[in-house]
């Protein structure tokens, strides 16, 4: 029993894969709506190999990366910057958290005019709210710090340079790397809309539109599958680089 | 590792006796306190803890602080080792100050007082890296500390791997590793089971007696204070004096016959006395 428990995740999969023929079978929903399951994976499998989802996958892929490289390389700095002296984060903590609560779609139409059509305001407006994530984990990780373990290293005769290099830095990477998981998972987000409604012509938000505007519901279905296991794969992704480097995290 | 402490003379590898120095009759030079105190004043808001607070600290011994709850054990040796300020008075160390000599701390909170992402061998060796001691060097004076020290710890391993006794033992070795003047405890055991609690007591005695290193420990035990002390610093309730400063010369190393001993089972009633003279004044 103990050696098939890695196995139960996969109950879950094959419970939704039943249900769904069972609907197909029942004609519970209007079959040009719900295709069989195995046309929809035909088509990502089709789309995948040489189709044109591939390349779409990887125009939505590339994006993700460019904002949440760009949010990272801006946020830990100013976070940093920020989170060593509290008096500093609490006099923009507010707009932070307002800004942080603005639905990032909502920014569309400023971008636009700044940025024009293009990838520079999908990018942008993906990296803009990632970057508000990134920026209040890394700014509260550095705030958390640790008070006996700094102390201890200035104990140990460390100047302040030395206690933000060897200490704070390192206390504050678990908090950082949860702000990065959900940065990129927001700026995926906000990519895949963008490709919806950005006047775009690739990217897997323009995919899962298109197919639906044609009806080619195998199709949507397999572009909506790709999107799906790209923002596992991402935060997959992340944690595994985060249990690699941040080894100490939770114990 | 109880009873089979070496009483050989220590050598003394950890004191810093090689330091050049004033010549100074010998005698005159252990007589000498090693801690002045000096009118020494602290408040927190309206609460006066210390008020024109007078202390002198023999060397080479170890001195329990012991005292009611709440009433400046800990801010003692916090002021004493620099981590907070005083208000006015002067705390000198044979006349010289804290930031010109080399001091251990060890902190209660050992899961929080070590660095999650070193391992415990560059735990150890962290304030000598500070020093910018070369790395061979640095890995020769710890594995000289561990044999000084009869450590069996794989000090590969990373601090959450060990168990909180063999965490604690490691903050320990890295006050230890710059060969302090003066080491100070801050309730060290405190966060540890009972067994492990013992254990650690015979391994800070053997510290102790390897390295005649002036030990300040702070207890919340009174059993603890006087087993492990040559002296009980018992303090009264703030603004704190020196209620009692009782010796006990029992010969080391002391074991757990000793806390049978009329001489010990004395002293320690003696100090419970003062203690609870002191509680009820509060």
């Amino acid at each position: 029993m103990k050696r098939l428990e890695p196995l139960l995740p996969m109950i879950g999969v094959v419970a939704l894969i039943t249900l769904w023929y069972l609907a197909v079978w029942l004609r519970a929903v209007d079959p040009v709506l719900l295709p069989p399951p195995t046309e929809a994976f035909r088509a990502l499998w089709k789309g995948m190999n040489g189709g044109k989802l591939g390349a779409d996958f990887l125009k939505t892929v590339e994006r993700t990366t460019l904002a949440t490289l760009i949010a990272a390389a801006m946020a830990i700095p100013l976070g940093i910057l920020l989170g060593a002296s509290e008096k500093l984060y609490r006099s923009v903590e507010f707009v932070i958290d307002f800004f942080r609560s603005t639905p990032a779609s909502a920014m569309f139409p400023l971008f636009l005019v700044v940025f024009g059509v293009g990838d520079k305001t999908k990018i942008s407006v993906a990296a803009f709210g990632a970057f508000l994530v990134i920026l209040f984990n890394v700014a509260y990780g550095v705030m958390n710090a640790r008070k006996t373990r700094l102390l201890a290293a200035k104990v140990m005769g460390a100047s302040r340079l030395r206690v933000l290099t060897d200490v704070t830095l390192l206390e504050s990477l678990p908090q950082t790397f949860i702000g990065l998981r959900n940065g990129v998972s927001l700026a995926l987000v906000i990519v895949v809309v963008a490709e919806m409604f950005i006047g775009s012509t690739d990217g897997l938000g323009q995919r899962v539109f298109e197919a639906q505007q044609l009806f080619a519901m195998p199709d949507m279905y397999a572009a909506i599958f790709a999107a799906g296991a790209l923002g596992y794969g991402l935060n997959l992704l992340f944690l595994l680089v985060e249990r690699r480097f941040v080894h100490w995290s939770g114990k | 590792m109880s009873a089979g402490v070496t009483m050989t003379a220590a050598q003394p590898v950890l004191r810093e006796d090689a330091k050049p120095e004033t010549p100074r009759p010998a005698a005159t030079r252990a007589t000498r306190p090693h801690v002045t105190i000096r009118g020494l004043t602290k408040r927190f808001g309206d609460a006066s803890i210390y008020e024109n607070f007078d202390l002198e600290l023999p060397r080479g011994k170890l001195i329990s602080l012991f005292g009611p709850n709440g009433c400046g054990k800990s801010t003692l040796i916090n002021m004493i080792a620099g981590l907070i300020p005083v208000d006015a008075g002067q705390i000198l160390f044979d006349g010289q100050t804290i930031d010109e000599i080399s001091f251990g701390y060890v902190f209660q909170n050992y899961r929080e007082a070590l660095f999650p992402w070193l391992r415990a061998l560059e735990n150890i060796e962290y304030p000598l890296k500070l020093r910018h001691v070369p790395k061979r060097e640095r890995r020769a004076r710890v594995e000289r500390l561990v044999a000084h020290l009869g450590v069996k710890i794989d000090l590969k391993r990373y601090p959450y791997q060990l168990s909180g006794g063999q965490q604690q033992l490691i903050s320990i070795m890295r006050a230890l590793i710059v060969d302090p003047e003066i080491l100070f405890l801050d309730e060290p055991f405190s966060a540890l089971d009972y067994e492990m609690t013992l254990f650690m007591r015979e391994q800070l005695q053997r510290v102790f007696v390897e390295t005649g290193t002036t030990t300040v420990l702070v207890s919340h035990d009174l059993e603890e204070a006087v087993y492990l002390a040559d002296h009980v610093l018992l303090l009264s309730r703030g603004p704190a004096r020196v209620a009692d400063f009782v010796t006990y010369d029992a010969a080391r190393p002391r074991n757990d016959a000793t806390l049978s001993e009329l001489d010990f089972v004395r002293i320690k009633a003696h100090c419970l006395d003062v203690f609870q003279r002191e509680v009820r004044k509060g």
